[in-house]
């Protein structure tokens, strides 16, 4: 199996469904640019043309409703755009119209639309070029929601997504990137709402989506070293959310910490915690507990996103906490990266 | 009677054996139908209304029959059409299903959306009428999406949207005809200026004295603006903009000045609570498109008074038996609310 990074993965999955169906189209502002949206839209203009392949006006809310209409008629469009905030202004046609056409018409259509959005933190992004609304497009009926954080994954859940008859919000956080990982060839597809085990273990169950599984796969490690066996469900699927790998794996550990990377307040993690409290209240040896983004816009200085985001550590110390073990030297054990506000020195501006 | 009639698909065509020369009185009666058999759902809609079976909103068209009638007679099957929450004209210009829109405002499983939509969300796909949305704006660039699905796959459709004044005080509307345009898309924007965005009237939404069409013109759109009054000149509006747009000249976009009578929202006259005055109802009224069209049908020579009542009398009988078919209708099962949230079908590549 080759080794890619998660860009390259995305670039192969549009790739693959273009070349194998003449209705996917895939537009956005930058996608034929020189730097081709991180490198997710590199020569696709050039191998499927510009009627398939197309720059587009600034417009996030028409364009929207443009890729509902031309699915329609059969087209399935690729939207991306650069920061998930840019899209907020299409919530109109997300909501309104995507999401419910199929319902509200009774059936007998569909919008096999994928909207591409990038994620992320630090970098000074700030407070809207930063944002994870996941638990946004979760709380709407008729749409799926998809965060990847293996390469590999990122390839199979968007070929998914590209041939899944729904509108599809696919979120890519953009410190996966540049992540290397095994990207099987061809036509690879993972199902869409399927979570999967990144680490077994028999202590505490813990949920995490996209880039936070990284933070808790180092502090799983460590936590290994303090005698605290993880396990790790990455969700990869925000909605259709996988219940069953959840619900079994906190029935076997007794206890549950969600990851999330949005803010805390109505979060996905929220939702989580709450539903398996009320189905498995039985089995909880300590209260279940989350992690999210605080409830205030990410700032921007260097100085004022140091201690901000979550990181091993803090998925650490609140573990042993649960576990009602000494936590006094994890921040001194597992010490925030410097700088902290990048995933690798090879991530310069502008974005 | 039958005579006059074929019925042809869901839409009613006159079979009238004329001489060319009076093939411009043909296309008068199809007209004076077209605008009667709306105006004739839509009063009995109102008239029916107080009964509370009809559960949902409903915006009607009274008042508005000419564009519809026009564009029916202009547009064929194949191309595809939009419309918003005041849609039912349009709908049954298009050769929407009458038995099923009247099912979907009644709520019926035999209804166009089997009941998730009702009166705001009417589709009918056999005749490519492909939605209407209650959000004002909303399908504007769904038409265009439309539209470029036509040019991606070559074919010779027209993509046509239909619009209020309030829709053009959207952002998405600047950015759907911006795109249409850039893209030379086959699209026709058909504009029906009635001055009132529910109880607001243009003056407090749009400086005085802007042209809707000359701002759309200034994008660079080809325009035209047409009095809803006069039906004939209206539909040669409508031909030659149809024509270009399917040429391959890119969007065209076409505003028509109208009025509804009725309130914004509901079976009721509601000229009493102060938004409009009852004078200029009357003008209006008095420039009604079906009773200028029928009074010159039934005033000139070749007297077709019996031809318009015929069409009355076949219209009121269809009407009555669309009800019929509503009321005796089927309710969904209440299980099927929570159907078809998400598609299931495989997409094949």
């Amino acid at each position: 199996m080759t080794q890619k990074n998660f860009a390259a993965a995305i670039n192969e999955a549009l790739h693959e469904a273009m070349q194998q169906d003449t209705s996917v189209i895939c537009y956005g502002l930058g996608v034929t640019d020189p730097k081709a949206v991180f490198g997710t839209t590199s020569n696709l203009e050039q191998r499927f043309g510009s009627e398939r392949v197309f720059d587009m006006p600034t417009s996030e809310n028409a364009m929207t409703g443009v890729a509902i209409g031309a699915a329609l008629n059969g087209i399935k469009s690729v939207m991306t755009h650069q920061r998930l905030d840019f899209f907020l202004l299409a919530m109109d046609q997300l909501i309104n119209g995507a999401a419910k056409w199929h319902y509200m018409f009774g059936g007998q259509n569909s919008i096999p639309i994928t909207i591409r959005l990038i994620i992320g933190r630090g970098w000074g992004q700030g407070p809207t070029h930063s944002q994870n609304l996941q638990a946004w497009f979760a709380h709407i009926p008729g749409l799926k929601v998809i965060m990847p954080t293996t390469p590999g994954d990122a390839k199979g859940l968007l070929l998914s997504s590209i041939f899944d008859p729904n509108p599809v919000v696919f979120l890519e956080h953009r410190w996966l990137h540049n992540t290397v990982g095994d990207v099987p060839e061809g036509d690879f597809r993972i199902d869409i709402g399927k979570a999967r085990k990144a680490r077994t273990g028999t202590d505490i169950t813990i949920v995490t989506m996209s880039y936070m599984t990284i933070e808790v796969l180092h502090a799983a490690e460590y936590l290994e070293t303090r005698g605290v066996s993880c396990e790790i469900i990455d969700l990869r699927t925000i909605k259709p959310l996988d219940w069953e790998t959840v619900m079994a794996s906190v029935t076997k550990t007794g206890q549950l910490l969600v990851l999330d990377s949005g803010f805390t307040t109505g979060s996905v993690a929220g939702e989580i915690v709450a539903r398996v409290a009320m189905e498995k209240f039985n089995v909880f040896k300590s209260a279940p507990a989350r992690l999210a983004m605080p409830d205030v816009p990410e700032p921007t200085s260097y100085a004022l996103t140091k201690g901000f985001y979550i990181r091993a550590s803090d998925i650490a110390v609140k573990v042993l906490n649960m576990m009602g073990k000494n936590n006094s030297t994890v921040k001194i054990d597992l010490p925030e990266p410097m700088p902290h506000d990048v995933p690798g020195e090879w991530f310069k501006g502008p974005f | 009677m039958d005579r006059f009639f074929q019925r042809s698909g869901l839409q009613w065509r006159l079979l009238l054996v004329y001489p060319i020369s009076t093939m411009t009185m043909v296309n008068s009666l199809n007209l004076f139908l077209q605008m009667y058999r709306i105006r004739a759902v839509e009063e009995e809609i109102a008239h029916r209304y107080p009964q509370g079976k009809m559960r949902c909103p409903v915006h009607l068209s009274i008042g508005q029959e000419s564009i519809p009638a026009v564009f029916a007679e202009t547009i064929s099957k194949r191309d595809f059409a939009v419309s918003t929450h005041r849609g039912h004209a349009h709908y049954l210009a298009k050769g929407g299903s009458l038995n099923a829109m009247i099912a979907e405002i009644y709520g019926k499983v035999t209804g166009c959306a089997k009941g998730k939509g009702g009166s705001m969300h009417l589709i009918d796909l056999n005749v490519n009428f492909m939605g209407t949305s209650a959000i004002v704006g909303n399908s504007i660039p769904v038409g265009v999406g439309l539209a470029l699905s036509a040019q991606l796959k070559g074919t010779d459709q027209i993509s046509c949207i239909f619009l209020g004044d309030g829709a053009i005080e959207e952002g998405v509307f600047y950015e759907s005809v911006n795109f249409a345009a850039v893209r030379k898309l086959p699209v026709l924007f058909i504009c029906e200026n009635n001055l009132y965005s529910v109880y607001s009237p243009l003056s407090v939404r749009q400086p005085q004295g802007r042209s809707i069409a000359k701002m759309v013109e200034a994008m660079g759109v080809e325009i035209a603006t047409g009095s809803g009054s006069d039906v004939l000149a209206s539909q040669q509006l409508m031909q030659q903009a149809v024509n270009k747009v399917r040429e391959g000249s890119g969007p065209y976009f076409l505003e028509f000045s109208t009025y509804r009578w009725r309130e914004h929202c509901g079976h009721s006259f509601d000229n009493d609570i102060g938004y409009r005055t009852q004078e200029e109802f009357l003008e209006w009224q008095a420039k009604d498109p079906l009773l200028l069209l029928e009074s010159s049908l039934s005033q000139s020579t070749s007297n077709l008074r019996q031809q318009l009542d015929s069409i009355k009398a076949v219209v009121n009988l269809e009407v009555q038996a669309a009800f019929k078919f509503a009321e005796t209708s089927e309710f969904p099962l209440q299980s099927e609310a929570y159907q078809d949230v998400y598609a299931t079908q495989e997409l094949s590549a």
